[in-house]
């Protein structure tokens, strides 16, 4: 599929839409539990001082996700 | 076997709910509560009208920026600590004074009613100025210190420093979390402790739990800020005095930070190896904290719950220490008999066997190692009334003979040895181990001497003293 990504390759500041939770089992129950399922429309807000981890606004809240988990969620710009 | 229609229709439910289509019924069940609940959401609740200015995300650029995050960090750690040392000096001094204004109205009061002597000496000398040390020592840095913390963590700026300092936590192969029970354990470690079960996956926890004494609590603190501004800040002019304890004591925490970080990661490497869980941490919107509510949580919650918990193990240890300090063994008491055997093994870690003595006998609490010192080096057995910190240094520089080395050297043993009682008796209840509690103890005692002896000979060797 053309312009999928994984989060974490999305800059500061831009919106993306989950389109694919790349992982099964527990893992994936708590990234969806978040509000990370398809379709949700997610902003990557900042990066915290090292680069990792990202802030992400998922419906209205800010969660940080570490590059293990925000590289499992593929968006669609 | 044949089944009924309403039992076949069961079944075959049950294959497609359990089967190789689970993972596909679990996310249309997810994917439908996000939906009900978007729907219920929008027909119910208004959204916000956007702000023009977003305030959150204007303090998150500058407090988690790149260049600004880590300094911002350390100056607040700086300046919460200066905010102590500075506040704490006048409020201990009057305390100090009208306490030990008491205790000599306590003695004309034994004497008038002619009690014999030991009566005297257990009651006023033993229990009393324990007391009086402890709450005058102890109080006012706790009172200034509990508020001021409470504060940053209403505001919630604590998420934040969890944020900056995750990708630390997650080299050492742990929980960003961890950060946050770290915090907690500036209060009291065994908060710290029972803060970890913010940690889900057991052995992250487990890591945080072992490495939380690092963290110096509140019972140490006085001991770090007596001593820094004893001997670092003695040294220079006054009006410098309070900053260069400050960064003393900053320094020293700081120093634990990265000790937390070493021994976390020989853990994970070694006897906690495995995968990194799930790491989401949630990211509040700040708050203007309710000053009101503040003041009487910290106060009430925290400064008096643990100021009465160490009132209640500072009176029968003041008593017995005052009995081991006045028990004749020979020509010396029992107390000074202990620390000559202790003496030889102590002077390795650049102790004395004074100062290793009141640090086993502060076990159940830290609050109690400086007290207990200073009875055990008073000629006579009690502890005398240092009503100001000039007379400390009197007593352990010229009387004792400490050097900077040996003051170093006690912060550093300080900040690394066993956790005190309750700490571990609340580690033993959260893990439900023997096994972990001897080694949460084993570990930082290690450590502690460890740093100490290698800091002694090197000091030593190099000619520095």
């Amino acid at each position: 599929m053309a312009g999928l990504k994984p989060l974490k390759a999305i800059p500061n500041g831009a919106f993306a839409y989950v389109t694919k939770v790349n992982t099964a089992g527990l893992t994936r129950r708590r990234l969806l539990d978040l509000g990370l399922v398809p379709g949700t429309r997610v902003e990557v807000v900042r990066r915290s001082p090292m680069g990792d981890p990202i802030a992400v606004k998922i419906r209205g809240a800010i969660i940080a996700l570490r590059a293990e988990e925000s590289g499992l969620v593929m968006v669609r710009e | 076997m044949e089944f009924s229609t309403p039992l076949r229709r069961l079944v075959a439910t049950a294959e497609e709910v359990a089967g190789r289509n689970q993972e596909k019924i679990r996310d249309s069940i997810v994917k439908s509560i996000y939906l009900t609940a978007e729907n219920i959401a929008h027909a119910t609740a208004c959204p916000k009208v956007e702000k023009s200015i977003d305030w959150d995300r204007k303090i998150d650029d500058i407090l988690t920026s790149p260049v600004w995050g880590f300094p911002i960090m350390f100056a607040m750690l700086a300046v919460v600590f200066w905010v102590t040392i500075t506040g704490a000096n006048y409020p201990s001094e009057v305390l100090a004074t009208g306490l030990f204004w008491l205790e000599d109205r306590l003695t004309d009061l034994f004497t008038a009613m002619q009690a014999p002597g030991w009566l005297h000496g257990l009651l006023v000398c033993g229990v009393y100025r324990s007391l009086a040390w402890v709450v005058s020592v102890m109080l006012p840095p706790m009172a200034i210190f509990f508020p001021l913390f409470t504060l940053l963590e209403d505001a919630g700026y604590l998420p934040r420093i969890a944020f900056n300092l995750d990708c630390f936590f997650k080299k050492a192969g742990t929980h960003g979390k961890q950060a946050l029970t770290m915090c907690m354990g500036f209060g009291c470690n065994a908060a710290g402790v029972i803060a970890c079960r913010i940690i889900e996956s057991p052995r992250e926890r487990l890591i945080a739990t072992l490495t939380n004494n690092f963290v110096p609590c509140n019972g140490r603190f006085p001991t770090l800020i007596a001593l820094a501004t004893i001997f670092v800040g003695g040294s220079v002019a006054l009006s410098l005095r309070s900053m260069v304890a400050t960064l003393t004591v900053t320094g020293l925490v700081v120093f634990g930070i990265a000790v937390t970080l070493f021994v976390s990661w020989l853990l994970a490497k070694t006897l906690l190896k495995g995968e990194l869980s799930l790491f989401a941490l949630e990211l509040p919107p700040y708050r203007i904290p309710k000053v009101g509510q503040v003041i009487v949580r910290s106060v009430f919650d925290r400064t008096l719950f643990v100021l009465a918990r160490a009132v209640l193990v500072a009176a029968p240890a003041g008593g017995i220490i005052w009995l081991f300090a006045n028990i004749p063994v020979g020509e010396m008491s029992l107390l000074a008999t202990f620390a000559g055997w202790l003496d030889p093994f102590a002077r390795h870690l650049g102790l004395d066997g004074f100062i290793l003595l009141a640090f086993i006998l502060g076990l159940p609490a830290n609050e109690i190692v400086l007290p207990i010192l200073i009875m055990a080096y008073v000629s006579g057995g009690a502890l005398m009334e240092l009503d100001s910190l000039a007379a400390l240094r009197h007593l352990l520089v010229d009387q004792h003979g400490w050097t900077w080395l040996t003051a170093l050297c006690t912060m550093i043993f300080s900040l690394c040895h066993w956790p005190c009682g309750t700490t571990l008796f609340t580690i033993r209840r959260e893990q439900r181990s023997w096994r972990w509690t001897i080694i949460a103890a084993v570990i930082p005692t290690v450590i502690g001497c460890g740093v100490c002896l290698l800091l002694n000979y090197l000091v030593r060797g190099l000619g520095l003293i």
